[in-house]
C-alpha cells in the first residue's frame, strides 16, 4: 500500500475536490501544473535558496540529552521554531508565493487561526512585493492581536471573517469565497495539508524538506536514515505531513500522530478528529471531520489555536484508517506541564501545539535504545500570555 | 416525466426562486412553497441550510444560520414536505451542499426524495467526476435530476462534458461571485450570456446569482430559458415577512 497521492487525488478514500465548478477552473489550472512547476530545476534551486538564506534552513536536529534521560529513550528534536517567522509554516509559504509567481497571479489571499500561517504568508508576500489579504476570525482577531499587528506591519489586509463561529474554518470559507469571486488574477495561498486536491499534496511536498533533512541529519549523527518513531501535532497536520513524509511507505518507521484532546475528548470541548470525526466533507476535501448527525460541522476546542480545526488533512485520514499511523490525544493540561518540562530541562520554550507531541512521553513508552524524532514545529513566544495565564506567571 | 422536464418545455421564460427552509420561521417552508406556486412561480428551489456555505453570499449564509439556530435538520425538512404533492404541483428541487446529504446517506436521501415527489437536486460541491463514478445511478433510481452549475470562467470543453451530463437543465452562474453579491449585469454578463447562447447546448439553461429584479430576471431571461432568484428573496422575507409573497413575484415579471 502507498500512503502517498494517487492520480485522481486521494489517499485510499480520503481526499478529492468537493468543490462547487466555480472552484474548478483555479484548481484545474493549479492541479495540471504544480508538479511540473516544483520539479522544473529553476524553481527548486530558488525555493531551497531561499530556504537555505532567508528561512535559515537547514533546522538542527537537536539530539536532547536531558529529556531523554528523563524518559529512557533517545530523543531528537527537529527544530522547526527556529524557521524565520518561528514556525513550520513559512517552508509552505515560500513554495506557495514561487508558484503564484509561475501561475502568473498578483493577488495572494489566506486563512489563518492563531495567525501563524497568516505571518507567514504576510511575509512572504511583502518579500516578493505581491498585495496580500488574509482573512482572520473575528474571535481570533481578537484574541491574537500580536499577530494582528504583525501582519498589518507587513503590509496585509487582515479581513475579519464575521460567519459562523467566526474562527479558523469561517476564516477559511471567506477565504474561498474570496477566491471564487477573484478567479483569475488570485492565488489561494492554503496554510495545511487541506482543501481540494492539490493542496494536500502540494503543501505537503512543500514541507517535506522536514523529513529530507531529517533523513541526511540522522545519518550523519547516527549512522542511519531511519529513526524507530517521528512524532508530530496534528490539527490540519502540515508539520506532520512534512516531518513524516519520506518516511510514508517506510514501514520500520512508527508514525505517531498527536492531536489535541482539549478539556477531554468526551468533554464537549476537544480537536481530537480522530476519535470524533467522521467521514465528511470540509473546505473541498473528503476526509474525518467533527460534525453533527445531521453533517453539520462543528467548532472545535483546544487551548492552541493552531490545532482546533474540526477536520483534519486527508493523508492523515488515510493514515488513522489504514493503521498506519498511531493517534495520540493530548489534553490541554498535559500539554501545558510537557511545554514547561522542556523549557526547563532544554532551554526551549515550544509553541503549545509542538508541546503536545512532547507530552506522550509521559504515556507513551519506548525502548531504551529507540531513535524518536520529535518535530518541534514552533516556539512559543506567540502563546506567552497563554502560558502566562496557564501557570499565574 | 419528471416534473422539471414537462415545464421546461412550457413556453415561457421560467422564474425560480431560492429559498433557505427553516427561515424566517422553522414552520414556514410549507406555507412559502405554496405561496410561491399561487403567485406564479415556475420552479422552487428549497435550501437545506448548511453550516459551512462557501458558495454563498452574506443573505443566504445569514438565512442559513438562522435556519439551523432554529432547528431545521434534514430529517425534519423531509416531514414538513411529507404532504407537499397534495398542494403543490410545480417542480420542487432540494438545493444544498453535499455534507448533510452524505451524512444522511445518498441513497436513502434520494429514496426519502422520491417518496416526497421532489424532481431534482442541486449539490454545488459534488463534483462531476464522482456523481458520475459513485451516484447517477442512485439519482435515476429515485428518477431526480442533478443540476449542474457552469460560471464565466468554465471552459468550452468542460461546458460541453456538463452538457452531455446534464439531463434537465444547466445552472447558470451569470458572473464570478458568490451569491447575492453582485447587482446588475454589466457588457461582461452579456457577453457570457451571448457566448453561452450561441453554444446550441442541448440542455436549456437557467440563469442564477445576480437576479433581483425585472430588469436583470429580462436581461437573463433574455437567452436562458429562466432565470434564479435567491438572496433578494431571503431580503425581501427579512425585511416582509413570509406573508407578503405576492408583492414580490408580481414585481418581477
Amino acid at each position: 500500500m502507498s500512503y502517498y497521492v494517487d492520480e485522481k487525488g486521494y489517499y485510499g478514500e480520503f481526499g478529492g475536490a468537493y468543490i462547487p465548478e466555480m472552484l474548478y477552473p483555479n484548481t484545474e489550472e493549479l492541479r495540471q501544473n504544480y508538479l511540473e512547476i516544483m520539479a522544473a530545476p529553476s524553481f527548486k534551486e530558488e525555493f531551497h535558496q531561499l530556504l537555505k538564506d532567508y528561512v535559515g534552513r537547514p533546522t538542527p536536529l537537536y539530539f536532547a540529552e536531558r529529556l531523554s534521560n528523563k524518559y529512557n529513550t533517545k530523543i531528537y528534536l527537529k527544530r522547526e521554531d527556529l524557521n524565520h517567522t518561528g514556525a513550520h509554516k513559512v517552508n509552505n509559504t515560500i513554495g506557495q508565493i514561487l508558484m503564484a509567481k509561475k501561475l502568473g497571479k498578483n493577488r495572494i489571499i489566506a486563512e489563518t487561526g492563531a495567525g501563524q500561517h497568516g505571518v507567514a504568508t504576510a511575509t512572504v508576500c511583502a518579500l516578493m512585493g505581491i498585495e496580500c489579504v488574509v482573512y482572520m476570525g473575528e474571535v481570533d482577531i481578537a484574541r491574537q492581536a500580536p499577530n494582528v499587528a504583525r501582519m498589518k506591519m507587513l503590509g496585509a489586509e487582515v479581513r475579519p471573517a464575521l460567519s459562523g463561529s467566526r474562527t479558523l474554518k469561517d476564516a477559511t470559507n471567506e477565504a474561498i469565497r474570496d477566491w471564487i469571486n477573484n478567479p483569475v488574477d488570485t492565488h489561494y495561498i492554503i496554510g495545511s495539508v487541506v482543501g481540494p486536491h492539490p493542496y494536500p499534496d502540494m503543501v505537503a511536498r512543500f514541507q517535506s524538506v522536514i523529513s529530507e533533512e531529517i533523513k541526511a541529519q540522522l545519518l550523519e549523527k547516527e549512522g542511519r536514515k531511519n529513526p524507530d518513531y517521528v512524532v508530530a501535532c496534528v490539527g490540519g497536520g502540515s508539520n506532520a505531513a512534512g516531518a513524516y513524509y519520506h518516511f510514508l511507505d517506510t514501514p520500520e518507521v512508527g508514525i505517531i500522530a498527536v492531536e489535541a484532546a482539549g478539556k477531554g475528548i468526551h468533554s464537549g470541548e476537544s480537536a481530537a478528529t480522530s476519535a470524533l470525526g467522521k467521514v465528511g466533507i470540509i473546505h473541498g476535501s473528503k476526509t474525518l471531520l467533527m460534525q453533527t448527525p445531521d453533517g453539520q460541522i462543528t467548532e472545535p476546542y483546544s487551548i492552541s489555536a493552531g490545532l482546533d480545526y474540526p477536520g483534519v488533512g486527508p493523508l492523515h485520514a488515510h493514515l488513522f484508517k489504514s493503521g498506519r499511523g498511531e493517534f495520540i490525544s493530548i489534553t490541554d493540561d498535559e500539554a501545558m506541564t510537557a511545554g514547561l518540562t522542556l523549557c526547563q530541562l532544554e532551554g526551549i520554550i515550544p509553541a503549545i501545539e509542538s508541546s503536545h507531541g512532547l507530552a506522550i512521553l509521559e504515556q507513551r513508552k519506548f525502548k531504551s535504545d529507540d531513535i524518536v524524532v520529535m518535530n518541534l514545529s514552533g516556539r512559543g513566544d506567540k502563546d506567552l500570555q497563554n502560558y502566562i495565564d496557564y501557570f499565574k506567571l | 416525466m419528471n416534473r422539471i422536464k414537462s415545464k421546461l418545455q412550457e413556453n415561457k421564460k421560467l422564474l425560480s426562486i431560492y429559498f433557505t427552509a427553516g427561515y424566517p420561521n422553522i414552520d414556514d417552508t410549507v406555507q412559502i412553497i405554496q405561496d410561491l406556486e399561487q403567485n406564479g412561480v415556475d420552479i422552487i428551489e428549497i435550501g437545506l441550510p448548511f453550516s459551512d456555505p462557501l458558495a454563498d453570499g452574506p443573505t443566504i449564509q445569514a438565512s442559513s444560520t438562522q435556519a439551523l439556530d432554529n432547528g431545521m435538520t434534514t430529517d425534519l425538512l423531509f416531514e414538513q414536505l411529507q404532504d407537499i404533492r397534495k398542494t403543490v404541483s410545480i417542480p420542487l428541487i432540494i438545493m444544498g451542499y453535499f455534507n448533510p446529504v452524505l451524512q444522511y446517506g445518498v441513497e436513502g436521501f434520494c429514496k426519502r426524495c422520491q417518496e416526497i415527489g421532489i424532481d431534482g437536486l442541486i449539490l454545488p460541491d459534488l463534483p462531476l467526476d464522482v456523481y458520475q463514478e459513485e451516484y447517477e445511478a442512485i439519482f435515476n433510481k429515485y428518477g431526480l435530476i442533478n443540476v449542474y452549475l457552469i460560471t464565466p470562467q468554465t471552459s468550452e470543453e468542460r461546458i460541453r462534458q456538463i452538457d452531455d451530463a446534464s439531463d434537465g437543465f444547466i445552472y447558470m452562474v451569470s458572473s464570478a461571485s458568490t451569491t447575492g453579491t453582485k447587482d446588475g449585469f454589466g457588457d461582461e454578463q452579456q457577453a457570457y450570456f451571448d457566448r453561452i447562447a450561441s453554444m446550441g447546448l442541448q440542455n436549456p439553461q437557467i440563469v442564477g446569482f445576480g437576479i433581483s429584479n425585472q430588469e436583470t430576471f429580462k436581461q437573463a431571461t433574455q437567452h436562458a430559458k429562466g432565470a434564479i432568484i435567491g438572496s433578494a428573496f431571503i431580503k425581501h422575507l427579512d425585511k416582509n415577512g413570509p406573508q407578503k409573497i405576492d408583492g414580490f413575484v408580481s414585481g418581477i415579471r
